[in-house]
């Protein structure tokens, strides 16, 4: 009888395979797909299927030595298209990476900084609490400091780190703010409170760090009384939708595009002009591929006249990662330092090939991403990074024009 | 001697006398002056009577001798010093704020028990007492402060002081210690110079600075694009350096590399007083920082509060199509 | 080795300083705390030296802010014991603090003692030197780098100069020294590790009585920087700015 060799990456393997995330790791049949469709593999000295060989075989210190490590996106494609249903990204990834820093081993600096920046400030910034709320200065529509003043609200807004601080994100938080006072619903946030929700830190893999956030948010929200959460950023919504819940915190979310999707019939009646241009939608990995909401950002952006939606060869569960998402916002040095590409920029190729004057999105990372990526490849001028927010603040007259 | 006296800590670098030594001897003067005093200038190794002409600025000028002062020992420099002001009894001892200077300064206070401030940038005589202006929390902040006991010591901002090249009567006193100076516990080894073939950026005329805001090693490239847009080089505060993304050659600042160059673009670098003492003469200063109250602004002649980063690729495109 | 490294607290400046009613000290309600920079390179030194040869580090903090917090950090780091002391309203200046420090110290008969050269807020000297006065042990300041030397009981040290250039020096223990950094960054530990020491760590608590002194500077009042001779400020976006900056460039004839 064969003898199975048992190592520590196997143990580690059977141990994620038992907490009911996914199907067990050690049931990867190695076939490939994940390494095949991972944007970055051709740059990782161990994409996904060779880190689950290599774990397993006895060869856990290299795998969790290795730079590929910081490497994950947490685009998905892996786990969508993993036959064995293992959870690629959102579970192995992150546990090795925890497994890594256990060890003592440093995540790379940049990396670091914004550990330390969440778990000094509660923003990936490193931005004081006190400016959280710095985007509503000057707004024309009131917001609801429910830190300040608590009540009874049918939306609790939950901004965002990029949204609350990043003077190009704070435009599109104004917008929503001027969108959710027309539609006369009563909403507010949590001021100079919020924190950030951590989806980033569960992918990264500081699952500590998670927790001390699923906590504090816990404190926070469990004081509010709200009908449902509203956030802008994807990720937070996943993290809200499936991980929370695992601590025993769950509230019922919702991504904005899925929520102003649900009231096109209020909408309407808003709209004060056409917006004429092609728009090409990028589907976020977390709320598109992850989640499988594809169509309510589709329905948005066709409700407003001119937008002549066009879609780019790789669109929603194929759309190709901003880069963002994983600890990508802070591991672009790393990556391309291991050979790897910045994905934003070839997402803009494929956006400026469809002829679109505008690429829609709906997450705060990928409009600093694209917007950079425009400006290396030379399109300014031909093609405008948008929120759907702004395109239709755009048609109802609700917003500040961006130069 | 008079109760008035004032006391100037001279320090030899490289074997000419420190910048921070011809500040003090100005700052010095004024003070001796208010309280009919003079200003003595002391200076350690056993040739610093050489370094005399250059401490003209002093009325008189004490050469302490002794084989322990020939290199830097915390303890022999202590007693040698303690022993001056104990005979000459001066109002108060001016010593530079630099790496000696903080070492011996608080040292001095302690044995003593005199009153101390550091980050001196302005001495005044108010009666009997010492009226001073410090600078702190990172330059953010000046505290005035009056100190009455005798002597005061007094540790500068490097480049508080305008030294006014006024000469003084400048008489040199060759002394020795009363006891030959025991060695102490620390001793001096050996100097570690800065490994050579890298820039030398002190002989640059045009310089993209960066700090904490450059955020990535990544984008230090972008800084390469603008410096070379501009014919010169990137050189970098403390904290970049420390995180080994350039050398220490490239590190401007009181334990860097002072630079006088014709541009120095500061890019989301704070300004802390240690930046500062390295840069501030420069010929033309721009700086960019998202926080409006850092202290590199008050030293800048132009500032934006734009984010480095996004400044950084529009700069060099701006240049580029002024060029072609 | 037995090692002891002083960890305090400061005002975290990227919150805007207030000077309170008197108008003559910070107003350190409304600020926040952070661990003092330099500190946190004097700690990962020492944990760097026990990682090399094999030392007790021993950590003493003020009990103050959040101090909990980074004594946590500091225990999941490696530090071996921690000790605080209580203290009754705000922590005092340095040479106050330093007779408080060297009183909790000198019990432990450390061979080295780390604490960082300086402290922002800061206006007399620094704890460092004050406290190898009170505890009379020699003292050098601005140090980057420590190691063991090959003579027993002694080390050696790196201390910073301008220029890049550095001086090393052979300190004959025990010694207290102010750290301006590690050989490298302070270490990054991961939260869990710190939550896994919130619960396995017991702080020692150690009180420390000293006589008050009479105190030898008086602070007149506190004023921010005059904005007088500020930077002409550029304002829009980055690309207006940047187009700004090109023209004042070129107006100079600094484009080429």
């Amino acid at each position: 009888m064969a003898t199975v060799q048992t190592s520590k990456g196997a143990d580690l393997l059977e141990r994620l395979g038992k907490n009911g995330d996914g199907k067990p790791p050690l049931g990867c049949m190695q076939c490939g797909l994940c390494a095949a469709s991972c944007p970055l593999g051709q740059a990782m000295e161990f994409p996904p299927r060779k880190l689950i060989l290599q774990a397993e075989s006895g060869n856990l210190e290299k795998v969790l030595a290795s730079p590929s490590l910081w490497m994950c996106v947490a685009c998905y494609a892996c786990s969508k298209r993993c036959p064995r249903g293992i959870e690629l990204a959102d579970v192995l990834w992150p546990a090795l990476r925890d497994a890594a820093m256990q060890q003592g081993i440093q995540p790379p600096a940049e990396l670091q900084e914004t550990f330390q920046n969440i778990f000094k400030y509660g923003n990936t910034l490193g931005r004081s609490p006190r400016q959280r709320m710095d985007w509503t200065k000057d707004l024309d529509v009131r917001v609801l400091d429910l830190s300040k003043e608590t009540r009874p609200v049918e939306v609790l807004l939950l901004v965002g780190c990029y949204p609350s601080y990043y003077p190009r994100n704070q435009v599109v938080a104004r917008a929503f703010a001027r969108l959710l006072t027309q539609l006369g619903i009563t909403w507010g946030v949590l001021g100079a409170q919020e924190k950030a929700i951590g989806e980033c830190d569960r992918m990264f893999g500081e699952e500590g760090l998670f927790e001390t956030l699923v906590e504090a948010n816990r404190k926070l929200l469990d004081k509010q009384d709200f009908r449902k959460l509203v956030v802008l950023d994807p990720h937070a919504f996943r993290a809200l939708q499936k991980y929370y819940p695992r601590f025993g915190v769950w509230y019922p979310v919702q991504h904005y595009t899925t929520f102003l999707a649900e009231r096109l019939e209020q909408l309407k009646p808003l709209i004060a002009k056409p917006v004429e241009a092609a728009v090409t939608y990028h589907d976020n990995c977390c709320a598109g591929r992850r989640c499988g909401y594809f169509d309510p950002p589709r329905n948005l952006l066709q409700l407003v006249p001119g937008v002549k939606l066009v879609e780019m060869a790789c669109n929603r569960d194929n759309a190709l990662c901003c880069g963002g998402g994983g600890g990508g916002m802070w591991l672009d040095a790393h990556i391309v330092a291991q050979g790897g590409q910045r994905l934003s920029d070839q997402r803009v190729a494929q956006a400026a090939e469809t002829g679109a004057e505008i690429l829609a999105v709906s997450c705060p990372y990928e409009l600093a991403r694209f917007e950079d990526a425009v400006k290396v490849a030379g399109l300014e001028g031909r093609l405008k990074v948008r929120d759907i927010i702004e395109v239709l603040a755009e048609c109802m007259d609700l917003g500040e024009r961006n130069a | 001697m008079s109760a008035q006296d004032i006391l100037v800590l001279a320090e030899i670098q490289r074997d000419a006398l420190a910048d921070s030594t011809l500040e003090l001897l100005a700052a010095a003067r004024g003070l001796a002056k208010a309280g009919g005093g003079q200003v003595l200038a002391l200076v350690f190794s056993p040739d610093g009577a050489r370094h005399a002409p250059s401490l003209s600025a002093a009325d008189r000028i004490i050469a302490v001798d002794d084989p322990q002062l020939t290199a830097y020992s915390p303890e022999p420099f202590l007693a040698a010093l303690q022993e001056i002001i104990a005979s000459e009894k001066p109002r108060a001892v001016l010593i530079g704020g630099t790496s000696i200077g903080w070492d011996l300064g608080p040292l001095l206070a302690a044995r003593l028990g005199a009153p101390l401030v550091t980050g001196c940038k302005a001495i005044e005589a108010d009666g009997d007492a010492l009226r001073v202006t410090a600078s702190f929390c990172g330059g953010k902040m000046l505290a005035e402060v009056r100190a009455k006991a005798s002597p005061a010591i007094l540790v500068a901002l490097p480049g508080s002081f305008r030294p006014d090249g006024e000469a003084g009567k400048a008489v040199v006193e060759q002394r020795k210690p009363a006891a030959p100076l025991s060695a102490g516990a620390i001793a001096f080894d050996d100097w570690i110079l800065p490994q050579a073939g890298d820039v030398d950026i002190t002989q640059q005329d045009m310089l993209v600075a960066v700090g904490r805001g450059i955020q990535q090693k990544d984008n230090l490239e972008l800084a390469e694009e603008l410096a070379q847009t501009l014919g010169g080089a990137v050189c970098a505060s403390r904290p970049v350096v420390d995180q080994g993304w350039l050398p220490p050659t490239r590190q401007v600042g009181k334990s860097g590399m002072t630079v006088k160059p014709k541009l120095y673009l500061a890019l989301g670098i704070s300004g802390a007083p240690e930046h500062q003492e390295g840069m501030k003469a420069a010929d033309l200063i721009i700086a960019v920082n998202t926080d409006p109250k850092a202290p590199i602004f008050d030293i800048a002649h132009y500032g934006a509060e734009v984010d480095a980063l996004d400044l950084l690729p529009a700069l060099t495109a701006a240049l580029q199509a002024k060029k072609g | 080795m037995n090692i002891a490294v002083v960890i305090r607290q400061v005002p975290d400046l990227i919150e805007p300083l207030e000077i309170d009613a008197s108008g003559s000290a910070l107003d350190l309600d409304s600020a926040s705390f952070i661990v003092n920079e330099s500190d946190d390179h004097a700690l990962e030194q020492a944990i760097l030296l026990k990682e090399a040869g094999g030392a007790t580090v021993n950590v003493v903090a003020l009990d103050f802010g959040n101090v909990d917090d980074t004594l946590y950090a500091a225990s999941a780091k490696g530090a071996d014991r921690i000790f605080k002391i209580p203290l009754d309203g705000l922590p005092p200046p340095p040479r106050a603090a330093a007779a408080l420090f060297a009183e909790a110290i000198k019990p432990l008969q450390a061979d080295l003692v780390l604490v960082g050269v300086q402290a922002h807020d800061e206006l007399d000297g620094g704890v460092s030197p004050f406290l190898a006065a009170a505890m009379n042990l020699p003292y050098v300041g601005v140090i980057r780098g420590v190691k063991a030397a090959s003579e027993p009981g002694t080390i050696s040290v790196c201390k910073e100069f301008p220029g890049a250039v550095m001086a090393r020096l052979k300190v004959k223990l025990p010694a207290v020294l102010g750290i301006l950094g590690a050989e490298q960054p302070p270490r990054y530990v991961p939260v869990s590790r710190i939550r896994a020491a919130m619960k396995s760590t017991q702080f020692e608590e150690r009180s420390v009585a000293t006589s008050p002194s009479e105190p030898l500077l008086s602070v007149c009042r506190l004023y921010p920087p005059a904005s007088g001779s500020r930077a002409e400020m550029l304002s829009g976006s980055e690309t207006e700015v940047a187009a700004r900056i090109a023209e004042i460039l070129a107006q100079k004839g600094m484009v080429k």
